[in-house]
């Protein structure tokens, strides 16, 4: 072992005359995840790919861009138009208005704890892969943003301020779409939501009611609500498995949801379960936003569930419309599924364009 | 000049020495289990899901949306004992098509073994005692009212029940449990696949087989109308699912 003590000097000294080469290259500062403490114990690490490491400028950055109108054809709408952090970026209205007043038949999603979507399939049809890939849509979407990048990168070349952004978060003032959308997913990922109530109950730093308690219960009972398939658990802080279902909206599937994407008939009808996290905050629900209330949902799984030929088989008792929760259990569910807010990440001043 | 010549001789040499290392015998090999599936021997990909297209034993016809399942504990015991625990636990996902294929990283002395088997599910040591992250964000875990732990199994479809109503079904083997008094009663499902006697001579290569319509089979034929859904807190149900598992798999060959 001694013997190599030599050779390891001699390779710290390549090393370092190595890297004082390379001193006048500008390297952005590191800002690696904070992952909360449940995350950290109960499931896998967050999905960062290695060509786009989380920096302070390229996330300062990438705020700066979700914020700023000027990715718009007219200058008129945000991404956070349409994801706003008081709605846990996500939008009141049914469908979103584009800039052209148009609208698209899909709820505006919420954003949060993209990062632990292991499988990288984004929108509700899972038809783009990895974040980066999915902030290229809503720019030259002719129902969003309805812009062309080459427009987008001469904008924010001639703009005042971004050029030296850029500089400092890629080390280069020449501004292309890729880093546009590199910046606005670091951004993204940072969008962690993990203190709502109930989190705090598993972290023994809060009490739940017993209304709140039941209604976890009816949620991780296969007898009751049995949503714990789908929607996550106390093992699973995402509150979504981030798959493609069909739930038993419609007994005729006219949006194919996952299945125009694959082509497969199996899939008409599949979307991404959402996460159940902040529904507080992002009303209206499902795909469309048909349910206007927490109260709608419920009695969909409850009564309301229609057969098709894709329903998921953990959609039982389809025949009687559901699950049947008693008016009890429905009220402490949604109790329950209020306890999954998180007020502490709406009012994240780090999200907010201050 | 001439030192540098032998400098490339001597590393030639070693490098040739090095690779016809490979055709000696080995002391430690790695084992890989391979699972395939099938239907009373017509084979089973997940490219056959979703199509009713199965008759079981009690004559109904269904379909698989969903198959995956954990096993874990690959033990190699020698005739004197002496036993060898492979390291790690594998969820079989058949409607991904991955996990088909697992090669534990801890490896095995070569020669004879009276007996080599795996763990369908989770012994109860493992399952209560880790928290396993891989299986949490993929959402396997059991609710802490059945006990907690880990699903061993689940395998879903549709069935065309007695009214001809095309029915979801949700086949999920756990532990038994029994909330019905006031203390929950467990009692084990996880059972032992033997494999039988093998001698290791190289890498092996064992190739697993389920037999799906077993699960439905032997020795309960499954009634589909009557047990379909809501069967994690069913303890007699799991119990008979433990009951047909018991043949459900198979060697079909080790390749070495
Ligand atoms: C006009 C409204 C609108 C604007 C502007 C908009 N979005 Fe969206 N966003 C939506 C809608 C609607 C969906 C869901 C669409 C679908 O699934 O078909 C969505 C989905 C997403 C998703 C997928 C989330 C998930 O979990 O799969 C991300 C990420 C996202 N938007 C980011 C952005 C970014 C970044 C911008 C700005 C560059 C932006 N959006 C601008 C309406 C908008
Ligand atoms: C088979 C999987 C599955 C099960 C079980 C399930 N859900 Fe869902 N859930 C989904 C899917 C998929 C969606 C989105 C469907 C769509 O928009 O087309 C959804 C949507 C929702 C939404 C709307 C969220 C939003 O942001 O729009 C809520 C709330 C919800 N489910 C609650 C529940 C509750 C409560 C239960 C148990 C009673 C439950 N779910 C059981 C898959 C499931």
């Amino acid at each position: 072992m001694l013997k190599c003590v030599p050779y390891y000097i001699l390779l710290f000294f390549i090393c370092v005359s190595c890297s004082n080469k390379n001193v006048d290259t500008y390297v952005p500062t590191s800002s690696p995840l904070k992952i909360p403490q449940l995350f950290q114990d109960n499931i896998l690490s967050p999905v960062v790919p290695t060509n786009n490491p989380q920096t302070i400028e390229g996330i300062a950055l990438g705020k700066k861009l979700f914020f700023d109108p000027i990715l718009s054809a007219d200058n008129t709408q945000a991404c956070a138009d349409c994801h706003a952090p008081e709605n846990a970026f996500s939008d009141t209205d049914r469908f979103s208005d584009g800039i052209d007043g148009f609208f698209s038949n899909r709820n505006a999603m919420p954003l949060f704890n993209l990062a632990w979507n292991y499988d990288e399939k984004f929108f509700w049809d899972g038809r783009v892969f990895s974040l980066e890939h999915q902030a290229f849509q809503p720019v030259t979407d002719p129902l969003e943003m309805h812009n062309t990048w080459m427009q987008v990168e001469q904008k924010l070349q001639q703009n005042s301020e971004y050029p030296n952004l850029f500089e400092q978060a890629f080390g280069t003032s020449t501004i292309d779409s890729s880093l546009v959308t590199k910046a606005i997913a670091q951004f993204e990922r940072t969008l962690i939501s993990s203190n709502s109530k109930f989190d705090k109950h598993l972290l023994g730093e809060a009490t739940l009611t017993s209304e709140e308690l039941n209604g976890f219960n009816v949620f991780m009972d296969e007898t009751k609500g049995d949503c714990f398939h789908c929607h996550g658990s106390d093992k699973n802080p995402l509150w979504t498995d981030n798959m493609f279902h069909n739930n038993g909206l419609d007994a005729t599937i006219t949006d194919l949801g996952l299945g125009e994407i694959t082509g497969d008939p199996a899939d008409n009808g599949k979307f991404k379960s959402p996460s159940l996290r902040n529904l507080t905050f992002t009303a209206p629900y499902m795909h469309d936003g048909r349910f206007a209330t927490i109260d709608e949902v419920i009695n969909h799984y409850s009564e309301g569930l229609q057969n098709s030929p894709t329903i998921d088989p953990l959609m039982k008792k389809v025949a009687q419309g559901g699950v049947q929760l008693s008016a009890q259990d429905k009220a402490d569910l949604k109790a329950f599924l209020l306890t999954l807010s998180d007020y502490e990440f709406i009012n994240n001043s780090d999200f907010k364009n201050l | 000049m001439q030192r540098i010549v032998h400098i490339l001789i001597f590393s030639l040499i070693t490098l040739l020495s090095c690779t016809s290392d490979n055709d000696d015998t080995i002391s430690q090999a790695n084992a890989t289990f391979n699972f395939s599936h099938n239907w009373d021997a017509s084979a089973v990909t997940n490219t056959d899901f979703n199509t009713i297209q199965y008759t079981n034993a009690n004559g109904e016809q269904l379909s698989i949306t969903k198959l995956r399942y954990l096993i874990s504990s690959i033990t190699f015991q020698k005739s004197d004992g002496e036993i060898f625990i492979l390291d790690g636990y594998n969820l079989v996902d058949v409607t991904n098509n991955t996990n088909l294929s697992f090669t534990p990283i801890t490896t095995i002395p070569t020669g004879s073994y009276s007996k080599v088997s795996f763990t369908f599910g989770f012994n109860n040591d493992a399952n209560y005692n880790g928290n396993y992250s891989d299986l949490n964000s993929t959402s396997w875990s059991v609710p802490a009212m059945l006990g907690g732990g880990y699903h061993f199994m689940q395998l879903e479809g549709k069935f065309i029940d007695n009214t001809t109503t095309e029915t979801g079904y949700a086949y999920h083997t756990i532990r038994a449990v029994d909330n019905s008094g006031t203390t929950q009663e467990f009692e084990d499902t996880f059972f032992e696949v033997d494999l039988g006697a093998v001698t290791i001579t190289n890498n092996a290569v064992f190739e697993i087989d389920m037999n799906i319509a077993e699960w439905f089979k032997n020795p309960n034929a499954w009634d589909l109308n009557v047990l379909n859904n809501t069967l994690m807190p069913n303890f007699n149900a799991q119990i008979l699912m433990f009951e047909n598992g018991q043949n459900v798999f198979s060697l079909n060959t080790i390749n070495q």
